[in-house]
């Protein structure tokens, strides 16, 4: 479903993401992980068109959506969330969400009938009606995926969702995106640091470290692949 | 129409239409002084509300909006004062000419990635170029401004010559207190009714975080550039209002960046980003304004009414910076929406 085709881009002659190439298959669960500073955010900015890569592709169902505008890889249903949350923080929470729906319901008595909908889904209860400033942390989080459902995207693109929820939360939010996968068909891209997720969630891992693909596979292979294991714990010296 | 009244409680219902009863009704009752501060807090008003839909809903400052109302008056005033055109039928060319000029600022400016504080920048130097542009055209007589002849200053009370007068708009002033009040509560309709729209959610994500906008699939450009160009006609309504109830137009008056920053202010003060704070805002300053006027000739103390202005002004910007509006809804047990 979702092609990245040999993807460079740098900033200032710091290479970023050089030449990485990976693929989603369409209803699947993947996750792409890595050190700190390993380019996975860059890489979500250039498959949205938030970057444009210096060079390599990027494809959507096989239509090349390369360098397309942010608004534009939406429309093409590439959902997205953001690694610090973006909350429209002096509307609600229901409105934030209608925002999204809004996509692809033009009027908005129907754009509030799907944000209720998502609301309901990612568990919204009263915080519906709270100003978005006002929520916590965790909640910002969920808002971020229920703004990012709300405009029904095919490929979900999810940036660091989990950090800084606790466990029984991150629970939650493992099962909310395994429901919606199986229920909907829904595609996830997921960039993760808390493993616990990653490994109850994806099928299928990409490891990048300095913008280039380490390693691949399922998540058990991932986590016992050397070069893996090195740029997450340092190499043992001879 | 639907909508209009849609979630607005039964008391502020009943509050606007006595509000507007009683407006409607003020010719009958006040003498010329009072409505020609009436006529002046509406038309203030409209320009006020104007300038929110940009600044307040779609979250883009404009520092220039006297071009609009300059350019509004003179398309329809050189109209009329040429052609003998009807204010009526020049408000059209008038509304297009703002409206184009308003989409070109805002495409150069929204194209090149400009924002904030440097696209006001650039809405005040196309102000400035177009007040000396319009210094030097002989057309509209250049810097020795452009005089509309008055007529009908009485007019008999038959339907006919009042349908003249507004028509002309040549008549006495409660012909104008009553196309810049209808004008007033139009802009307002037209404003609420917008924002319940996917244009008004739109203009509000844009404001908050344009980032996340885009990534909901909103073509920022796009919705930015309709704010600039309804922003700019409504203004130039008022500008077309200007030229026909003043009749004197100087381009270095009414370009002059005093103008913007005379309609922004109430704004502030009534609360930007609310539907109401315009209004309420003109009126308060107005009057305030008004008021010091009379009290500095009666005591006779020079500079009284610029600096209790100013006093007011950084009040109101230290204790209430959301506007008087957001404050007097909450007193009066209206909660809701931020623009209710």
């Amino acid at each position: 479903m979702l092609e990245v085709r040999s993807l460079t881009k740098s900033f200032r002659g710091l290479v970023a993401v050089s030449d990485l190439s990976l693929s989603v298959p369409k209803g699947s669960i993947s996750a792409l992980i890595g050190p700190n500073g390993a380019g996975k955010t860059t890489v979500f900015n250039l498959i949205t068109g938030a970057l444009r890569p210096d060079s390599g592709q990027v494809l959507l169902d096989g239509t090349d959506i390369t360098g397309k505008r942010p608004d534009q890889a939406c429309q093409a249903g590439i959902g997205r969330t953001f690694q610090v949350a973006k909350p429209l923080k002096d509307l609600t929470v229901e409105e934030n969400v209608v925002v999204g729906a809004l996509r692809t319901s033009g009027r908005v008595a129907d754009a509030k009938l799907e944000a209720r909908r998502v609301l309901d889904l990612l568990a919204f209860g009263r915080e519906a009606a709270k100003p978005a400033h006002e929520l916590t942390l965790p909640d910002r989080k969920r808002l971020e995926v229920a703004k990012a459902l709300a405009t029904k995207p095919r490929i979900l693109l999810l940036d660091e969702v989990m950090a800084g929820l606790r466990p029984v939360e991150t629970d939650l939010m493992v099962e909310t995106f395994q429901r919606l996968n199986r229920e909907t068909g829904l595609t996830i891209l997921l960039i993760e640091h808390v493993m616990r997720a990653v490994m109850a969630l994806s099928a299928h891992v990409t490891v990048i470290n300095h913008g280039s693909l380490i390693a691949e596979g399922s998540p058990d292979e991932v986590v016992r692949n050397q070069d893996v294991l090195d740029c997450y714990l340092g190499q043992e010296e001879d | 129409m639907r909508g209009l009244f849609e979630d607005v409680p039964v008391r502020a219902a009943w509050g606007l239409i006595v509000l507007l009863v009683v407006l409607y009704a003020a010719p009958l009752m006040v003498g010329s002084y009072v409505l020609s501060i009436l006529i002046l807090c509406c038309y203030l008003a409209v320009l006020g509300q104007a300038w929110n839909v940009m600044m307040g809903f779609a979250g883009q400052l404009s520092l220039g909006h006297a071009l609009y109302i300059g350019l509004g008056a003179y398309a329809s005033g050189a109209l009329f004062f040429h052609f003998g055109l009807s204010p009526w039928i020049g408000l059209l060319p008038a509304l297009v000419v703002s409206g184009a000029m308003g989409a070109l600022i805002g495409w150069l400016g929204f194209r090149f990635g400009i924002r904030g504080v440097y696209f006001a920048l650039l809405t005040i130097a196309f102000a400035e170029f177009v007040r000396i542009l319009f210094d030097h055209w002989g057309w509209i007589g250049g810097s020795s401004g452009m005089f509309l002849p008055v007529q009908n200053r009485n007019i008999d009370m038959t339907a006919s010559s009042i349908a003249n007068a507004f028509w002309t708009l040549r008549g006495p002033n409660w012909i104008f207190y009553y196309v810049i009040l209808t004008g007033m509560v139009a802009c307002l309709a037209i404003v609420r009714l917008l924002m319940r729209t996917k244009v008004g959610y739109y203009w509000l994500a844009i404001r908050e975080d344009q980032e996340a906008a885009e990534a909901m699939g909103i073509d920022v450009m796009r919705y930015k550039l309709l704010a600039v160009i309804i922003s700019a006609m409504m203004t130039a309504f008022g500008g077309v209002f200007y030229a026909f109830y003043n009749n004197t137009l100087y381009p270095e008056s009414i370009f002059s960046i005093d103008r913007s920053i005379e309609l922004l202010l109430g704004v502030i003060i009534g609360g930007i980003g609310t539907l109401f704070g315009p209004i309420l805002g003109a009126f308060a300053l107005t009057w305030l304004g008004e008021g010091l006027t009379i009290t500095q000739d009666r005591l006779d103390i020079a500079g009284l009414k610029l600096l209790t202005y100013g006093v007011a002004m950084v009040a109101i910007i230290l204790f209430r910076p959301a506007g008087l509006w957001p404050w007097i809804r909450r007193l009066l047990g209206m909660a809701g929406r931020p623009d209710a």
